[in-house]
């Protein structure tokens, strides 16, 4: 027998429950990371290495920022529980193939330090901040960051597009003459999207959903984002129910509006295979932070994604709203939350849903 | 096929599914332990008034003899579990933490240890009061955990009309397998004490339900069943925490009781399977509570097992009996989910402590409940709360100290079943927080 003595001295007071449930939020994130990887393969298969170049300085910016704030804000580093790399992916990701560098990194620099850590750093930013960083880039960098090019140039990983080299605070190098030659057959420089807004013309569906198009690094492959984010659902690190509210949302309305007038408004499978919509409702609407926790909060959430993207498509001045629909819908997540919330077990018949 | 029917069981919305681990000793019949040289019996191990002494030191008592009557109608009278010499009534330690006043009783040795105290009793004759007061008598609490006295359930208020008596064989706790063994082995005293409960309430069905966890239980127990049809058993699909009587409630009839009710305002009286088949083999016999089951489990004992114990057995004693291995071991009185961790090892067992689990530090790492990781607002939390609360809003409020605001989110409507710091990815201890929380707003409405 064990001495009394020494048995009572190890035996340990905790509260209950004495057991939980894995996985910590690193593996979460790291999860998530892991889920974005064949994205990114695809992006650099697609456009080469100025793909790869980009990806890299955005996270690295977004690494760097978080690390340097915590530092000087007296607190440990917050770097290792890897959200900050999926923000800096997804920027990458959201960013045209030739997007210069240095506007990547102010970008990053931008959504991490403005829209996160000055939030309080993970769980207390209010929006995505890798969709911060591309607002951001959107105001400052109109040109650029409309600027696109063919996927599937010859040379691609070997030489970088121009304007990606572009020298700090310079404005990016004209790729005119780039483009004249490595242009395909009728590329025009829009992507899809542009192109059915302001010409009428709907792309190929197959094309979208394989992602041979042109388009944001991340963006073109509608099929591959879907994989990858049921790997995420499959692991319950992803929230199905919000993709599905943004995907059916957007559907039914382009399908509504595709059947008053064809002409003019495209059909659900090019608005959902088109454009940033399927990475934005995969992957960046499901950001656990800028979501609404209640059950039904997060239909809603989704179905507001879904309306605000269709409507900035149909009749706003741009012919992409996911990034903008998601910034509306992080902003209205705790109002959402704190008016859906659930009806409690035994409530008297007539409570009022929400808290007071 | 029996895996197939689970997902046609009936079941209450939310709850989790954590590793059940109760393959350590749901095989193992229940099996008597030997005497140990002295009980402990704290007169508090109830809820309500600590029953009163009716020995003294040095008088010698036989077992199943009075020792305590009950000190009013929430209270308890204490029968002797050995015979033996009483040695005093003196502070002990309890496993709560507290010192309370109990019996020290030196068992002999040499006896035959027969219960003496024993009158056959005609249940068919005796009135519902005469029943309630009969319950009262045996000394009988709930031993699923809460120890209240079981009578007081039986005295519902008279605007409450009870139609149902629900016995409640769910034992969602991981680990823990008495309730499972209880069903197997006692099937008989089980619906002899449900047939009991059903007379004194005047209602007119008994359901005992169970977990499909538990379909050998469900099978041994309606060999057993009356031909009147008035008592069924229900088989519910096994999630964590079905055992709860709210959760019992919906899940079985779809009723949800009322927030700040008790299961009477909705006609339900629920009831243990431990509790009831006690009953139903004392109560005929005019005998008191002096033993229980109590699964002893766990990956840090060598010989894990269900076994029946004197009331007031010091917990070193069973488990020296059973190979407590080495130290730095985590033991917890009661399941991994709800049950507390204990001082020392020198507590007794009592009449609500239905198990032993005992870990050992490589299940336990990783488990402490240091927040790692801000809350990320993921909402498994809210998507786990059995009672359909917002854990995620309270924990933030909670970690902010605005305990007052929490009541605005139905804080007390928390039956502390653990299941939002049991998926909270960034650790959060939330129910920690909430347990601490409602301390403090009771202090607050105390002190106003």
């Amino acid at each position: 027998m064990t001495d009394p003595a020494t048995t009572t001295a190890h035996v340990l007071l905790r509260t209950s429950p004495h057991l939980r449930k894995a996985p910590p939020v690193d593996v979460i994130m790291r999860n998530v990371v892991y889920a974005l990887l064949p994205v990114c393969a695809f992006a650099v298969w697609q456009f080469g290495i100025s793909v790869l170049a980009l990806m890299v300085v955005c996270t690295g910016a977004c690494l760097l920022t978080e690390h340097l704030v915590c530092r000087f804000s007296g607190k440990p580093t917050t770097v290792g529980d890897w959200s900050v790399v999926i923000t800096g992916l997804l920027l990458a990701l959201t960013l045209p193939p030739g997007f210069p560098l240095w506007m990547g990194a102010v970008a990053a620099v931008f959504g991490t330090g403005v829209g996160k850590l000055l939030f309080g750093g993970l769980g207390y930013n209010v929006m995505n901040p890798a969709l911060v960083g591309r607002a951001f880039a959107q105001a400052a960098f109109t040109v650029p960051i409309t600027t696109w090019v063919p996927h599937g140039a010859a040379d691609r990983f070997t030489t970088f597009i121009p304007s990606t080299l572009t020298l700090p605070f310079l404005k990016p190098v004209p790729i005119d003459d780039w483009l004249a030659s490595h242009t395909v057959d009728g590329f025009t420089g829009a992507t899809p999207l542009a192109m059915m807004k302001f010409e009428h013309v709907p792309a190929d569906s197959l094309e979208l959903l394989l992602g041979t198009t042109a388009g944001s690094a991340g963006e073109t492959s509608a099929l591959l984002i879907l994989l990858c984010g049921m790997y995420l659902v499959f692991r319950n690190m992803m929230n199905w129910r919000i993709t599905t509210a943004i995907l059916g949302t957007s559907a039914l309305f382009s399908a509504i509006f595709h059947a008053i007038s064809p002409d003019i408004y495209p059909g659900p499978v090019f608005t959902l295979c088109s454009g940033g919509l399927m990475l934005g409702a995969v992957f960046m609407a499901t950001d656990m932070v800028g979501s609404p926790v209640t059950p039904l909060g997060v239909w809603v959430y989704g179905a507001l994604i879904g309306l605000v993207t269709v409507t900035i498509r149909f009749w706003g001045g741009l012919s992409e709203g996911v990034m903008y629909a998601i910034l509306l819908g992080n902003a209205c997540a705790p109002l959402i939350s704190s008016v859906t919330q659930p009806r409690r077990y035994g409530a008297p018949k007539r409570e009022w849903r929400g808290s007071a | 096929m029996a895996a197939l029917g689970h997902w046609f069981r009936r079941t209450f919305p939310h709850g989790i599914h954590p590793a059940e681990c109760k393959s350590l000793t749901a095989g193992k019949p229940i099996q008597r332990l030997p005497f140990p040289p002295e009980l402990i019996l704290p007169l508090a191990q109830h809820t309500g008034a600590p029953s009163v002494p009716t020995v003294h030191q040095g008088q010698e008592v036989v077992r199943g003899e009075p020792i305590a009557t009950a000190a009013g109608f929430v209270s308890v009278p204490l029968h002797a579990p050995a015979t033996g010499v009483i040695r005093g009534i003196d502070l002990m330690p309890t496993a709560k933490g507290p010192y309370t006043r109990s019996i020290i009783l030196e068992v002999y040795p040499g006896d035959s240890q027969e219960v003496r105290y024993t009158a056959a009793r005609d249940v068919d004759a005796m009135s519902p009061a005469e029943i309630i007061q009969a319950v009262q008598d045996t000394g009988l609490v709930g031993l699923g955990g809460a120890a209240f006295p079981t009578h007081v359930k039986l005295s519902p208020p008279k605007e409450h009309k009870i139609h149902t008596v629900l016995i409640n064989g769910c034992e969602c706790e991981p680990f823990l397998t008495t309730d499972h063994r209880v069903m197997l082995e006692n099937g008989a005293d089980l619906v002899a004490g449900t047939r009991i409960f059903m007379k004194a309430l005047g209602a007119e069905r008994g359901i005992i339900g169970l977990e499909d966890n538990k379909l050998d239980a469900a099978e041994a127990l309606r060999a057993h069943l009356p031909a009147d049809g008035s008592i069924t058993v229900e088989v519910v699909q096994t999630k964590y925490p079905q055992g709860a009587e709210k959760m019992l409630a919906k899940a079985i009839l779809g009723v949800e009781i009322p927030s700040g009710s008790y299961p009477s305002s909705v006609g339900l009286a629920v009831f243990n399977v431990s509790s009831t088949a006690q009953l139903g083999s004392l109560l005929p016999r005019s005998q008191g509570v002096i033993e229980r089951v109590v699964t002893i489990t766990g990956p840090g004992v060598d010989k894990p097992g269900n076994y029946l114990v004197p009331i007031g057995t010091p917990v070193r004693f069973i488990l020296e009996k059973l190979g407590f291995r080495g130290a730095e071991q985590t033991l917890i009185m009661g399941g991994p989910m709800m049950g507390s961790t204990v001082a020392s090892l020198d507590v007794p067992t009592t009449k609500g402590c239905g198990g032993f689990l005992v870990l050992t530090e490589r299940e336990l790492e990783g488990q402490t409940f240091e927040s790692a990781y801000p809350c990320i607002s993921c909402g498994h939390c809210v998507e786990a709360c059995p009672m359909i609360l917002n854990p995620c809003e309270m924990g933030k409020l909670a970690a902010a100290g605005r305990y007052g605001e929490m009541d605005s989110y139905f804080l007390n409507d928390c039956f502390e079943c653990g299941c939002c710091s049991y998926v909270c990815p960034s650790g959060i201890p939330l129910v920690q927080y909430f347990r601490i929380a409602k301390a403090a707003n009771r202090q607050k409405s105390k002190a106003s």
